[in-house]
């Protein structure tokens, strides 16, 4: 028998299904921010064409 | 694929998130973000805000679960001391096993995202700190020696050099200085909660000061360690980290602080007992305000100096 949505399990554990998808989804969103503040603050700048022929 | 593996016992208790997050002691959490929030500020520095941000927020998920792993070690004590029963391990709430995995789990992703938003030494510092409180303290010191407290007292100083350290990246003296300050605070802090907390640590074979050297002694050491807290805590008043504010609330903190002790040491126990322990208790809840004032003030003089306001 499939897991199907309706099943008592997902009425049960909703409280902590919905917690733990908030968190991975503010988990995304921070790296995403990390990502962002980093590659503009010029940490991770990539090295010239010409430096790298050299 | 089969739910029938899914199904559980009628009246058979769910997990839910909270209990998880109690695993991470939020109490003690908050401790950590707020002092390695003020070693980040205070330090000359300054850090972008995300990653301010999220620097903080990993130093906190390491602690906590540091937090994880200290419950499931200390789980069978943790179940006959009155102040702990409650914990998500002892009362059943949370299975052993998952509380391991938790910790370390979250140890991992913690440390790895520290290096990855702020800088590998930070990152170190901060598995360091998890191995000292769950390694050293939890599974060594706790149970051996009567100062466990006094040398497992250093895994909660370390938070505000991991602020200082995100926003550096090197160490400096004003970094061990509020390290110092937490390291030298905990042991009267820990030692007036044991003296009032008389029969839990008897009960769970912790051999706390009280419980070895007896209360007498305790109350000696009280004392002693509160004695060079003050000089300590006036004297990094004149730092880098310090200034007037700083200054005055340390005066006047540390005088009602070693008034405290000075109650604490002449008093019989007999005193203590008559009175349910009214002057311990006192002074234990005046030791969390005094280290947030201090911290608090630490971080008063880093904000105003911007404008030429703060420090000397």
């Amino acid at each position: 028998m499939a897991l199907r949505p309706e099943h008592e399990i997902h009425t049960r554990r909703r409280g902590r299904n919905v917690g733990v998808g908030l968190m991975l989804a503010g988990f995304v969103v921070l790296v995403l921010a990390l990502t962002f503040t980093k590659v503009t603050n010029g940490a991770f700048e990539l090295p010239r064409a010409e430096e790298l022929t050299q | 694929m089969s739910d029938v593996s899914y199904n559980t016992p009628t009246g058979e208790y769910d997990t839910q998130l909270g209990d998880y997050f109690a695993l991470l002691k939020p109490r003690v959490m908050s401790l950590v973000v707020f002092t390695a929030l003020v070693g980040l500020i205070a330090a000359p520095v300054p850090v972008h805000p995300v990653i301010a941000f999220a620097s903080i927020l990993f130093v906190a998920i390491g602690a906590g679960a540091s937090g994880a792993l200290n419950m499931w070690w200390d789980a069978d004590i943790d179940a006959v001391m009155r102040r702990t029963a409650k914990r998500p391990i002892p009362s059943g709430r949370v299975p052993a096993g998952e509380a391991l995995s938790l910790g370390m789990a979250l140890s991992g992703l913690s440390v790895m995202m520290l290096g990855l938003a702020a800088n590998l030494l930070s990152a170190a510092l901060l598995a360091f700190t998890i191995f000292f409180y769950a390694v050293v303290y939890s599974m060594w010191l706790k149970r051996a020696t009567p100062q466990n407290i006094v040398i497992g007292g250093a895994a909660g100083a370390f938070p505000p050099v991991i602020g200082w350290v995100i926003a550096t990246g090197s160490f400096s003296v004003e970094a061990w200085l509020m390290f110092a300050l937490i390291f030298m605070w905990t042991p009267p802090h820990f030692w007036a909660l044991a003296l009032f907390m008389k029969s839990d640590y008897d009960d769970a074979d912790v051999p706390m000061l009280t419980v070895t050297h007896g209360r007498k002694v305790t109350r000696a050491h009280i004392i002693a360690y509160t004695v060079l807290l003050a000089v300590l805590a006036v004297g990094t008043g004149f730092t880098a980290i310090g200034g007037p504010l700083y200054l005055a609330t340390a005066v006047v903190l540390n005088t009602l602080f070693l008034k405290g002790a000075y109650d604490i040491w002449r008093r019989p126990e007999e005193a203590a007992i008559k009175d349910g322990y009214i002057v311990e208790k006192k002074f234990f809840r005046l030791s969390l305000w005094y280290l947030f004032a201090h911290f608090g003030a630490i971080l008063f003089e880093a904000v105003l100096r911007p404008f030429g306001l703060g420090g000397w």
